[in-house]
């Protein structure tokens, strides 16, 4: 299945894209497509300590992914 | 509850009377306010200006988790969280938090806890700008 994943921040800027879409194979859950993810954009690597959100709301690595889920990739936030 | 809360992200300045009016309530003995200011300098390096960034659908809802998790453990009557979006120059307001409660006590540990929780969970970001350039607060490798 193919997912939408937001950028923020950094992560943003070394892409260089608001949102990517990567293809995933069913089930995946945010483990995989955090290794995808690193895989296809080895620049990432250096800057891994992201938390990722399905849906505006904080997931953790099990969380397992369904089609039309919005991923965002969220760097060290740093409001306030 | 969410009536006793006001949530807001704005690329307009901040109004401190706003979240003073909101909070204000003939049955509180007190309002504690944080107000965060931009500093004109990160250790030595002179800063120009901040531009905040956000994923603001989500950053509302943090902000309204924060807000109404300071209503359930404090005793507070209403909280104000209001942050800034886009670029801000030295001296001016990106965050405000207000909050009133019958007794003190609740109204400064409810505020503690409001600001500290945003820095940690709400999706915003800083980027400093110095005169030789640019950087995310918080992501060095």
């Amino acid at each position: 299945m193919k997912i939408s994943v937001l950028l923020f921040g950094i992560l943003k800027d070394i892409i260089g894209e608001n949102t990517v879409s990567i293809e995933v194979v069913s089930p995946s859950n945010i483990k995989d497509v955090k290794l995808q993810f690193l895989k296809k954009y080895p620049k990432l690597i250096a800057y891994q300590n992201f938390s990722v959100a399905v849906n505006e709301a904080y997931e953790n690595d099990s969380y397992n992914i369904k089609e039309n889920d919005v991923l965002a990739l969220i760097p060290p936030v740093s409001g306030g | 509850m969410i009536e006793n809360t006001s949530i807001l992200i704005t690329s307009q300045k901040l109004n401190l009377q706003d979240c003073y009016d909101f909070v204000q309530d003939a049955s509180c003995g007190g309002i504690a306010q944080f107000v965060g200011t931009v500093r004109n300098k990160t250790q030595d390096k002179s800063v120009i200006l901040l531009d905040f960034s956000t994923y603001k659908p989500m950053a509302i809802k943090e902000m309204q988790k924060i807000a109404n998790k300071a209503l359930a453990d404090f005793d507070i009557l209403k909280i104000a969280i209001h942050h800034a979006e886009g670029e801000l120059k030295i001296g001016d307001i990106p965050v405000i938090i207000s909050v009133s409660s019958p007794h003190r006590k609740a109204a400064f540990e409810a505020c503690q806890f409001a600001i500290d929780t945003l820095k940690e969970t709400v999706p915003i970001w800083k980027k400093e700008h110095f005169e030789d350039g640019e950087v995310w607060v918080n992501t060095h490798p």
